[in-house]
């Protein structure tokens, strides 16, 4: 059996990509160009990172 | 956290849940070509070829025709009706002008004509009540058909959405205490392999979610808060005027010594839309210009300035207030439309990921019967730690 997890451990990765979300969300608001690619790779991590446990966290 | 307090809180997400879902999934599924309506209107309808090109009709550039000169192509063509609105474009000389039969016509009864206001042609014609696909699902999304009762009753499953999604995360911990990030238990059962896409899903997804589900409450809140508009601040801006007759539109003055007026006062802004008196947006006497700001930030937060539509003389200009503001932001937060394609494909995918949270939550619900142990399946804790 394992260990019961911290919440700080339970929550690490989802508040990295709820940050990066909300961030991503923003800075395009905020101008075009280098802004709204900046928003393309911030809401990209939630899609990559179900293709990610997908592919390492399947069992 | 308790065992009674996580029994709660899957009781509140349950609740939440179950009363949002089918609205939720008809939503995510109009949503989808929403997104990309520019794109499909591109591809269906003819593009227009302007005089102009590039050339923005908000603006002031030598060659574009004057607004009483727009106004009357735009009357003529609609004998007997009234201007409601005159809308601009930043980036190509076309623009919309709104007519009806009264000052006061409901939207059903506009007309919508759009020109080319470099040449004054006609580049269409639209009228509110006209169908095509992309305004049925619009109409879906926004109201059901249903009107304003249609808008609120979607702005209430908004907010059962979003405490669902609150609730979810609550109960993602205990879920999790035992399940690295990210595990996907697909050779358990089929209900295992279910509860863990649907949280992983839900998880990451979160704040796409959040901000799309909260700014489409705001959205469904639009007439209240334009309402509310009307009856505090414009009516303060235009206090000397209450109690006078509504102004018969014959007597409409020159709109373009009303916008040079208005431009006078806010000289770096270029108007977005102008509404004329007895509309939701302006007052029985004036015309209210809509000016955009001039950063990309502050490009959708408006300013009216209104003119006395008689006279064409300034009487006040100010800020929206800070609700109407929210409203503003609320619109490309919603839409997704503020980033290019690229950000579109995103807000498709997060739909999609959306409707697999709505349908595995659903599939959750009916298969809660399917665990090891019946007693497990009677207690909403006990399906709070289903890690072994």
């Amino acid at each position: 059996m394992t260990r019961p997890r911290s919440l700080r451990a339970i929550f690490a990765w989802p508040l990295a990509i709820f940050g990066i979300g909300l961030a991503g969300l923003v800075v395009a608001l905020t101008g075009d160009g280098w802004r709204d690619a900046a928003s393309w790779a911030a809401l990209s991590a939630p899609v990559a990172a179900v293709f990610w446990a997908m592919r390492t966290r399947r069992t | 956290m308790t065992r009674s307090s996580i029994r709660t809180w899957a009781i509140v997400h349950k609740w939440t849940s179950l009363a949002c879902t089918a609205f939720l999934l008809m939503l995510c599924i109009t949503g989808l070509p929403l997104i990309f309506h520019d794109e499909i209107d591109y591809l269906t309808e003819e593009q227009p070829v302007f005089g102009m090109p590039g050339i923005g009709s908000s603006g002031t550039s030598k060659g574009l025709l004057s607004l009483d000169d727009m106004l009357a192509r735009a009357l003529a063509n609609r004998p007997g009706e009234v201007p409601l609105y005159m809308a601009f474009d930043n980036d190509q000389p076309s623009m919309t002008i709104t007519t009806g039969p009264r000052p006061d016509s409901p939207a059903a009864d506009m007309t919508i004509q759009s020109f080319d206001r470099s040449t004054g042609k006609l580049i269409g014609k639209v009228a509110e009540s006209d169908g095509g696909v992309m305004h049925f699902l619009l109409k879906l999304h926004t109201d059901m058909f249903l009107g304003l009762p249609g808008m609120l009753f979607l702005g209430v499953m908004g907010i059962a959405f979003v405490a669902a999604l609150v609730s979810g995360v609550v109960l993602y911990a205990p879920f999790m205490r035992k399940l690295d990030f990210g595990a996907l238990r697909s050779s358990r059962s089929a209900r295992t392999k279910w509860l863990d896409y649907h949280n992983l899903l839900g998880i990451v997804g979160l704040a796409w979610m959040l901000v799309v589900g909260l700014t489409g409450v705001i959205n469904a809140f639009a007439v209240p808060i334009e309402k509310l508009w009307k009856a505090n601040e414009l009516a303060e801006m235009t206090r000397e005027y209450a109690g006078r007759e509504p102004l018969d539109p014959a007597r409409y003055g020159s709109l373009d010594t009303a916008m040079a007026a208005a431009r006078a006062k806010l000289p770096d802004n270029n108007p977005q839309f102008i509404a004329f008196p007895g509309g939701t947006f302006s007052s029985n006497h004036h015309y209210a210009v809509f000016f955009q700001g001039d950063s990309p930030l502050t490009e959708r937060l408006l300013t009216p300035a209104l003119i006395d539509a008689e006279t064409g003389r300034f009487t006040d200009a100010r800020q929206m207030p800070w609700y109407y503001q929210a409203l503003s932001l609320s619109r490309p937060l919603h839409f997704g439309d503020y980033g290019g394609l690229p950000l579109k494909l995103l807000w498709a995918a997060l739909t999609l990921f959306t409707m697999h949270v709505l349908g595995t939550g659903l599939y959750l619900w009916l298969a809660r019967g399917r665990t090891s142990s019946p007693a497990q399946a009677r207690s909403p804790a006990a399906i709070a730690e289903p890690a072994e």
